[in-house]
């Protein structure tokens, strides 16, 4: 029992590893093009992040940045990208959840469902 | 700073070599990122934690694919600390919203301090606990790791020292969008007495969970801008891909004081730029 509990934990891992790269590479991927497409338009102008104002609601909220991603608005898919990338350690740990489920670990069910709770308040709160 | 253009390959560039120096020396690219954009680039710190935060979730998930295939990290421990650490990345960020950026400076020049310390003594070798604890009896935190020499099991002990330590170190990471690996290697090594390999490689699984827990946050603020947060981001993953290529045949012990010594200086800059509330 103790041994395949091992096993499993170790496949589950490598399996996970594969998972983190693939969302960093996407999220790379995205963010570049926004970069490329950002950088077309606004590389003329002056920065401005010695002041502090916050950005617009546009690039807050996850409906509105996924609606500018589509609209293919450079910040909004820059933003997108970001978000992906968020997203990667929370697919992990509801990965986790299913994972823990399928050895009857119902303790770290339970724990891991904690985690996600956490995870998705903090990116569903405003 | 003439352009947006320029601005921003200044950023990426220095991200880069950000990222290399963190993944060799163990740091972490975040320690240095906030610094970097605060004191050379003259970025409001708020805008600087917002892109540190996600460039450290970006080298946690990039470098777990590597680890874990060596098959060390316990993922139990992991899950169980996580709790603590992302209750305390939630109460991190809304502290960071409520503290003047001032505060924020000097707390971030002290963690850095302790950081630069803790990477110059790294191993009081503790050794593994021999008889199993209570509480991690009952949490099933025991677990094993392969050495040449098998598959060896070990003992984990301090749970509630451990716990409480995590909390802070989510505190710090939310408050400071650093991965506070320094923080998390005293709860694992220190106070539960986990195997070097294990702790390292389980805190890097935690640390991009620890960061996505105060990263809705951010963003829900307005403090994650695009046009920063990109150059970051791109240059961190890249630096952190570069350093773990070339790290098997780097001298990493005499590079590990030379990038301590700098943190220490930058450290000193951070608080006395606090205290004089300029930043």
């Amino acid at each position: 029992m103790k041994e395949s509990t091992v096993l499993t934990d170790r496949r589950l891992e490598a399996l996970l590893g594969q998972i983190l790269r693939a969302g960093v590479l996407i999220a790379a991927a995205v963010v570049l093009a926004g970069g490329v497409l950002y950088l077309a338009k606004y590389g003329g102008q002056a920065p401005h992040y010695g002041i502090f104002r916050g950005e617009v609601s546009d690039l807050r909220y996850v409906s509105e940045i996924f609606r500018d991603a589509v609209a293919w608005h450079a910040r909004g898919l820059i933003q997108f990208g970001l978000l992906i990338l968020i997203a990667t350690p929370i697919a992990r740990v509801a990965f986790s959840v299913a994972a823990f489920a399928a050895e009857k670990d119902w303790l770290y069910v339970a724990t891991t469902l904690i985690v996600l709770a956490i995870l998705i308040y903090s990116l569903a709160s405003s | 700073m003439s352009s947006t253009l320029e601005f921003t390959l200044l950023i990426a560039a220095g991200s880069l070599l950000a990222g290399m120096l963190g993944s060799l020396t163990g740091l972490g690219g975040g320690v240095v990122i906030v610094p970097l954009l605060t004191l050379v680039f003259h970025v409001d710190i708020r805008y600087a934690i917002g892109a540190s935060l996600v460039s450290v979730i970006a080298t946690s998930s990039g470098a777990a694919a590597a680890y874990l295939k060596e098959g060390y990290s316990n993922m139990r421990v992991g899950m169980f600390l996580e709790v603590a650490t992302t209750i305390g990345a939630l109460c991190g960020a809304y502290l960071a919203a409520r503290m003047p950026t001032a505060a924020i400076a000097i707390i971030f020049g002290i963690v850095l301090l302790y950081s630069a310390w803790m990477s110059i003594h790294p191993d009081a070798d503790v050794s593994p606990g021999q008889t199993q604890d209570r509480i991690a009896g009952l949490l099933r935190l025991d677990g094993s790791y392969p050495t040449p020499e098998g598959m060896r099991a070990y003992h984990v002990r301090g749970v509630p020292l451990g716990f409480g330590l995590m909390y802070i170190a989510g505190v710090l990471s939310g408050l400071l969008g650093i991965g506070s690996g320094a923080v998390k290697v005293l709860a694992m090594d220190r106070a539960m007495h986990i195997p070097f390999k294990v702790s390292t490689t389980t805190s890097n699984f935690m640390i991009g969970v620890t960061a996505a827990a105060s990263a809705g946050i951010y963003l829900h603020r307005g403090y994650i801008d695009p046009g920063l947060a990109m150059p970051v981001m791109l240059g961190v993953a890249a630096g952190a891909l570069i350093g773990a290529r070339i790290l098997p045949g780097a001298k990493v012990r005499t590079l590990r004081i030379v990038f301590s010594v700098a943190i220490a200086a930058i450290a000193v800059q951070m608080i006395y730029k606090g205290i004089g509330g300029k930043i």
